[in-house]
């Protein structure tokens, strides 16, 4: 089959590999249909993610058919033919957390436990398409992969919706909504966003689903502070403004944003002189993260409030405003997406017809042009907001 | 379990092992340094050394002739069907992996095969030597074993009844002699390091059904720098032909 494989950093390509197998009884294997470039992608794309290896299949927001199922999942759970949508992270739906309904830290789906446990004490689930680090299955950016646990995480989707309207439900959907929902958004209140990516855009539409009277959302790029705009929000431009913080307490009345939502992470960009500093000595590898909009979210906080954080962080930041965040009394949420919680109430809405979550495509192409995609996303150009592969278009022929 | 933990003393560092230990995370650290200035295959090349040098100076002072594993996990089940489970050794190779197999010859007795570096077979007869059921078994092997083996493992109900605590306790030890020798290298991968990844497995085996795995998964063309990478990862068992020849037919790509 053809696959996206991470060959290094700045450098993926489209590999003819084998195709996947069954290689445990609770396995299933999906003839994918549709698959996406996530802006975490991103971040192994430029080569911030340590433990990756060349030649990992990469991926994790792709859905399709299954084609095989092991010997451990019954027939009313999945079966041969049924269209799914699969989360990005692994859940074996059986351990303490899977039952706390803490999916993303499910305890028995990363077979690689230590080398995360070293980093962060201990590990979260394992992720498609990913770091060794967090498992390192085989993604989704590629005509079929092996989904494990499949009993519990891939999501039926039923005929006559295009998969462009659920596909999102593998990732940013959920994740964005996680987001607005870790911000304990309570009626009236303000709710401040930086990053305008897709999961911004869909924590954007969240925040308003759970009551926020008013979002602001923080970006640099027209095109997708206009997409923020089309979605019900007031929008900064960093870059016209001297300093985002006083923008923000003075359209609140001096008291600042009740929620605030780091919906960036770890390659955050500003203009301040700080930017030199982080980017430095992330390059020097002796930060790995640059959390601009994180310090920014803290400061610029009401106290009291809340601040969320659905960005990816691999792991450690700088100069942590840690005093603002203890005497402004604030809390933080964070954690990737606890997917299993929200992937079937978000298809409802999307079947109410509540949302359209295909308002974030921008580019739909046959998955042979995935390395020039990359490209093109990283750097923003083409207004490019999200990328769809299809693995079976013209020119992306299985081998 | 108190008073066994009296037999299973850590072996005390000596100096010596220190200064070696030392040595080769300063020397090897300084190679890889110079290798990586030297931008070319050669400089890589004693990177990639001085690299494992390094590594293998850090992970040294495990290196004991008498090492004891022992690790602890918390399991969503029942103290029974840990004890159950456990109690018949039959399933001990389903997730230790350096045991190939270990065989039922008495309701207390057994005989266990592991694999020792480059496959080498090492076996031992064992019996039981203390139970209670659904609370604690103790073993060891038969005098005059070529390998001396003790072992332990206990289960506690959780707190709160959130499952079941394991603590499981192995100490190997020779007479002597090469094997001896062989086996502390085997085993030199941190014998603890190993337990709690055998226990990390069973904790999966009890409540998944089933051990996470990504082996024989598929991917794109892998480099040297993936193959030297795999060789020095701690969790891969040695001796397992298979997964050696793997990472012996890594390629690099060529572009």
């Amino acid at each position: 089959m053809k696959a996206v494989c991470w060959m290094g950093p700045n450098k993926m390509s489209v590999e003819t590999v084998p195709d996947p197998t069954i290689l445990n009884p609770r396995d299933a294997i999906v003839r994918i249909t549709s698959t996406c470039i996530c802006g975490s992608d991103l971040h192994l794309y430029n080569g911030f993610m340590p433990t990756m290896e060349q030649g990992d299949i990469i991926g994790h927001e792709f859905m399709g058919e299954v084609m095989e199922v092991g010997a451990g999942i019954s027939a009313e759970k999945l079966k041969v033919g049924d269209r799914v949508v699969v989360p990005f992270t692994i859940a074996c739906g059986r351990c303490f957390f899977c039952q706390k309904q803490l999916w993303s830290c499910c305890d028995n789906s990363n077979p690689n436990y230590w080398v995360a446990e070293k980093l962060m004490g201990f590990s979260p689930s394992g992720l498609f398409g990913y770091t060794h680090m967090l498992g390192g299955y085989a993604g989704g950016q590629a005509q079929y992969a092996r989904v494990p646990f499949a009993d519990v995480g891939p999501l039926k989707i039923p005929d006559g919706i295009p998969d462009e309207k659920v596909i999102f439900l593998s990732d940013i959907f959920p994740t964005g909504y996680f987001g607005a929902l870790n911000a304990d958004i309570e009626q009236g209140d303000t709710v401040a966003i930086w990053g305008c990516g897709p999961v911004g855009q869909f924590a954007i539409r969240s925040a308003l689903m759970l009551g926020a009277e008013r979002v602001i959302a923080i970006d640099r790029f027209e095109y997708r502070l206009q997409m923020a705009r089309d979605g019900g929000a007031e929008t900064i431009n960093y870059e016209d403004v001297d300093d985002v913080v006083q923008v923000l307490k003075d359209m609140t009345g001096n008291i600042g944003p009740d929620r605030c939502i780091d919906a960036v992470g770890m390659e955050a960009h500003t203009d301040s002189a700080l930017y030199a500093y982080d980017r430095a000595k992330q390059m020097l590898r002796l930060e790995t993260d640059r959390p601009f909009a994180l310090r920014q979210a803290i400061q610029a906080c009401r106290k009291g409030g809340t601040v969320s954080v659905p960005g990816v962080y691999g792991g450690f930041v700088d100069k942590m405003p840690m005093g603002a965040f203890v005497n402004k009394g604030l809390a933080m949420k964070t954690g990737q997406t606890h997917m299993m919680r929200f992937m079937k109430p978000l298809l409802e809405r999307i079947e109410r017809g509540e949302i359209d979550p295909s308002f974030v495509v921008s580019h739909r192409v046959p998955l042979n042009q995935a390395p020039e995609m990359y490209k093109i996303f990283n750097n923003k150009q083409d207004n490019c907001t999200k990328v769809v592969l299809d693995p079976w278009a013209d020119g992306a022929v299985a081998a | 379990m108190n008073q066994s933990t009296s037999i299973y003393e850590r072996a005390g560092r000596t100096p010596l092992r220190d200064v070696r230990r030392l040595g080769a995370l300063i020397g090897g650290g300084a190679l890889a340094i110079y290798g990586m200035s030297r931008r070319s295959r050669l400089g890589m090349a004693l990177a990639a050394g001085g690299g494992a040098l390094a590594y293998a100076g850090t992970r040294s002072r495990a290196q004991r002739s008498n090492p004891i594993a022992h690790s602890t996990v918390l399991l969503n089940c029942a103290p029974e069907e840990a004890y159950r489970f456990w109690r018949n050794f039959e399933n001990l190779p389903t997730f230790m992996h350096h045991l190939e197999s270990v065989q039922q010859t008495g309701d207390r007795q057994s005989k266990w095969i592991a694999i020792g570096p480059m496959g080498k077979r090492v076996s031992w007869e064992a019996e039981i030597t203390g139970e209670k059921e659904n609370e604690y078994i103790s073993w060891r092997s038969l005098p005059g074993s070529e390998i001396d083996v003790k072992g332990d493992v206990e289960f506690k109900r959780a707190l709160a009844d959130r499952g079941t605590i394991i603590t499981a306790r192995v100490r190997y030890s020779t007479p002597a002699g090469l094997l001896g020798e062989k086996l502390a290298k085997f085993m030199g991968k941190d014998p603890s390091f190993l337990m709690t990844q055998d226990l990390r497995r069973l904790k999966a085996l009890i409540e998944a059904g089933e051990i996470p795995t990504t082996e024989g998964q598929s991917h794109g063309p892998r480099d040297r720098m993936t193959a030297v990478a795999r060789t020095l990862d701690p969790d891969r068992p040695l001796g397992r032909e298979a997964r050696i020849g793997e990472v012996l037919s890594a390629r690099r790509r060529v572009s």
